[in-house]
């Protein structure tokens, strides 16, 4: 008789329990592997003169960094960059103030009908797509006919070409943004408010805190992890200006202030045909944004405890 | 305790504040309303603001006899159906193995860093749409759905409820010899329906509103999903693929009022799960997004 080999059969046996677990992975993971890995394998087009009727993994010509050398020669790269990070910014900083202003303000309403009611008008434009939102913005910020010219004009003021001037641009792109995203947002903070220890506040009341009071010193350090946790999240982003908004909000009067990296990658690779090109940009934004990602989930992991999964 | 002078005055000013910012919100949807109904004359002068100028429905005539709209509409609609089925089974499905502790499945790290790589990095839509090209899937429905048939960021929030189930419950069936299997269509999907309602919301408005890729994936419009095809036709106002050539209906299908419809009729589908929205989004997203 052989002895029984006991890690052997614990081997065995642990394989058949965990089996099943493998076969509930298996089709994420193929789908994954077709539709998400071999994509990757893409960055090579940042170094080919790429045809795309020869296939991705098709005898293509290499050609080096020749598609880098052309995109730094390329006049207006630095200002598309620039409007890249300007825009972003400037939507991480906004998206993050007002809805914690609305998220505190919300909270001190006392009527639950009302409270539900504003939040329910304020977080449906969330839902809508930026073809529809766009559409509707579009419409209401026309110089002719649009609502809100209309308003200036009763009030007086000259018609501003909100979407035309590359005065307004920037600050249109990223006002109608945060029209669009701050009541989901607010509703993450109210919920964060709505976690704070209660018997806190009992306390401060005790020791005399008006309702300013206890704004300043229970809620808002009861929430600032959570703040301080979708900021460093949003750093991530920072090369992320949103392509769905600007591409539909711009026109050529403005591609000077309002062009970012996504859609000169989609106007130039794509559109334009420069397929190397725009994976030069692609890669390079890649990369840029898979340092930032990767910085701001450590902080988050160091400072703040934060685990994703 | 007494609440102060000050105090009231703030409330009045907090409630009239809040108020005023909801009710503009709203008028921006009833100003679009107004506009689809009224006459497209009393729109050019400026005369429509929230009450419709000379009701008339002729938009809404002139869209419903429109079968370019019509069909585009179709595409979407077999999208998010599709979509339901592929995203919802693979979310379901692989959230579970996710879910164990390392102790329990040696390889859910593994796992989870080769779905979490895709969320990362892309090999960038050039490459997709030379991958779909090779795989004969473009102008398709499947191109719409297969690219995003593994949503990393709804598995998440779907293992991070699947967490919240007591381990004592798992553990009984598993005396009582309940395979995984079992487990998880016996006990995990019922106990998990308010995290499967909000993913399948995130899902259903996911698909309905995505345009670019259906802009991208489609060499012809006649392939476009509606938003993809609104894209076209009321932002860029490109009538050259429609096959339109009268200009007296480029015309009619650009006006303002008949724009303003089909704004309102893409925003339906929204509107009609938006009452659910309310009821499992906000628990949905709150565990997702900020977990103890």
């Amino acid at each position: 008789m052989p002895v029984v080999d006991s890690a052997k059969l614990r081997r065995r046996n642990r394989f058949r329990r965990t089996f099943p677990l493998h076969l509930m992975s298996l089709p994420a993971v193929l789908l994954c592997l077709v539709f998400c890995y071999a994509p990757m394998y893409g960055i090579v087009i940042a170094f080919q003169r790429f045809v795309p009727a020869k296939g991705l993994f098709g005898p293509q010509q290499w050609i080096g960094f020749t598609n880098f050398k052309n995109l730094f020669a390329y006049p207006r790269i630095w200002t598309y960059l620039t409007n890249t990070v300007q825009i972003s910014f400037a939507k991480i900083v906004l998206s993050i103030l007002v809805p914690l202003i609305f998220a505190l303000l919300l909270n001190e309403v006392r009527k639950k009908w009302f409270k539900k009611s504003v939040q329910t008008i304020i977080y449906f434009p969330y839902f809508l797509s930026w073809i529809v939102f766009g559409g509707i913005v579009i419409d209401i910020l026309s110089p002719s006919t649009g609502i809100v010219n209309n308003i200036i004009r009763l009030f007086g003021g000259e018609p501003i070409y909100f979407l035309g001037n590359p005065e307004t641009i920037k600050g249109t792109i990223v006002w109608t943004d945060i029209f669009k995203t701050f009541g989901f947002n607010t509703i993450i903070y109210l919920a964060a408010i709505t976690g704070v220890n209660p018997t806190l506040y009992e306390a401060a009341a005790i020791d005399g805190a008006n309702r300013w009071q206890q704004t300043v010193h229970v809620t808002l350090p009861g929430i600032i992890t959570i703040v301080a946790l979708m900021a460093v999240l949003s750093m991530g982003n920072i090369l992320n200006a949103g392509f769905e908004q600007v591409w539909n909000l711009i026109n050529a009067n403005v591609l000077s202030e309002a062009e970012i990296l996504d859609t000169f990658i989609y106007r130039q690779g794509i559109l334009a045909n420069q397929y190397g090109l725009g994976a030069a940009v692609g890669l390079l934004k890649s990369l840029t944004s898979m340092v930032f990602i990767g910085v701001s989930y450590i902080i988050a992991y160091k400072f703040l405890d934060y685990r994703l999964f | 305790m007494k609440r102060s002078l000050s105090k009231k005055i703030f409330d009045v000013v907090n409630a009239v504040f809040l108020g005023a910012v909801a009710i503009a919100c709203l008028s921006v949807f009833i100003h679009v309303l107004a506009l689809s109904l009224s006459e497209n004359d009393a729109i050019v002068s400026n005369e429509v603001m929230l009450l419709p100028k000379g009701f008339n429905l002729e938009s809404y005539r002139i869209i419903l006899e429109d079968g370019r709209f019509w069909h585009a509409f179709g595409i979407s609609i077999q999208r998010v159906i599709l979509g339901i089925i592929v995203n919802m089974s693979i979310i379901i499905l692989t959230a579970y193995p996710l879910s164990k502790t390392k102790q329990e499945f040696r390889f859910r790290n593994a796992y989870m860093i080769y779905f979490f790589i895709t969320a990362l990095f892309s090999g960038g839509i050039i490459a997709q749409f030379v991958l779909l090209n090779d795989l004969g899937l473009l102008n398709t429905v499947w191109s719409l759905v297969l690219p995003t048939a593994v949503p990393v960021f709804n598995i998440i929030l779907m293992l991070n409820f699947y967490r919240h189930i007591p381990k004592e419950i798992l553990e009984s069936a598993e005396i009582d010899g309940a395979s995984e299997i079992q487990k998880l269509i016996h006990i995990v999907i019922p106990l998990a329906r308010p995290a499967i309602a909000t993913v399948l919301l995130f899902t259903i408005v996911g698909h309905w509103n995505s345009w670019f890729d259906g802009l991208l994936f489609s060499t012809s419009i006649h392939s476009y999903p509606l938003q993809s095809y609104l894209q076209t036709v009321i932002i860029k106002m490109d009538f050259s693929q429609t096959g339109i050539t009268d200009p007296d209906l480029i015309a009619m299908l650009s006006n303002i009022s008949v724009k303003s419809a089909q704004i309102i009729i893409a925003m339906i589908p929204v509107l009609a799960v938006y009452p659910f929205v309310q009821r499992y989004f906000i628990s949905g997203i709150v565990i997702g997004s900020v977990k103890e």
